[in-house]
């Protein structure tokens, strides 16, 4: 998997703000396939991470109910401009991916 | 694994021995699993086993310091933006609970240094249902919630 994740970190004041995009069908397991009619297996990603320097910022744990397409923003404190960002996720199924970003 | 006591109490052994084999298989690198998926919480077919499942208590203490942003009339449940945002001291962690899901945990955000208490994401929602947010902080828990109408369901189907 790759270039799943879209994400972009700013900082105002000292407070740096993420908004990160990633491209996952986040299938519940629940829905059918509308042509056979077989139920299409759960895949959603189950955790992602941000970090900032090597320190975890935040650690998002997902259930299939976060929407296909996912989108997660929030925001942190004693980050500087041209900091690395590197954002995370994994999957139910074990597939991964990873992004870096630098704020600006 | 200094944070292995801290996960045995939160998540049961189950949820710490999954951890394990996944980490012995290569799956993920020690450095990815900083706190091991709740299985059991997104499992739960209610809230209160949902709560009991992340944080190992069902007691909820209503504010209205916690502002949650929802709108008023989902027309799709497939995609509704949820956003929670809480002026309490020391918050550890913010979880977005679905009340009517068929599994109402939809999120939860363990914040670490220097992240405000702040999330927005988007979320399923199968029918019309409260959306509650619960915010973990000094120990206690916090709550609010938020109807929202859906038109159309976002799961299955």
């Amino acid at each position: 998997m790759a270039n799943t994740i879209k994400v972009r970190a700013k900082l105002a004041g000292d407070v740096t703000t993420v908004k990160a995009l990633i491209s996952h069908a986040m299938e519940t397991g629940l829905s059918k396939d509308k042509k056979t009619g077989k139920p299409i297996p759960a895949h959603f990603i189950q955790e992602v991470t941000c970090e900032h320097n090597g320190n975890v910022v935040l650690t998002a744990l997902w259930g299939p109910a976060i929407s296909k397409n996912p989108y997660l923003s929030f925001r942190f404190k004693g980050a500087k401009a041209g900091d690395k960002l590197t954002l995370r996720w994994v999957d139910n199924t074990g597939q991964s991916d990873s992004e870096e970003t630098a704020i600006d | 694994m200094t944070n292995m006591k801290r996960r045995t109490l939160l998540k049961g052994t189950l949820a710490a021995s999954a951890v394990g084999m996944a980490i012995g298989t290569g799956l993920l690198t020690p450095r990815t699993v900083l706190a091991a998926w709740p299985k059991n919480a997104f499992d739960a077919k209610s809230v209160d086993d949902s709560l009991n499942g992340l944080f190992g208590s069902t007691q909820l203490t209503g504010s209205d310091k916690i502002k949650i942003k929802v709108p008023d009339i989902a027309e799709n449940g497939a995609v509704v933006p949820v956003s929670v945002e809480a002026d309490i001291a020391g918050v550890e962690a913010i979880s977005i609970i679905a009340e009517k899901n068929a599994t109402p945990l939809a999120s939860s955000y363990n914040l670490g240094s220097g992240a405000e208490a702040f999330v927005a994401t988007r979320i399923k929602l199968g029918k019309t249902s409260s959306v509650i947010a619960v915010v973990k902080a000094g120990g206690k828990l916090y709550s609010t919630g938020k109807e929202v109408k859906v038109t159309i369901g976002g799961c299955g189907g």
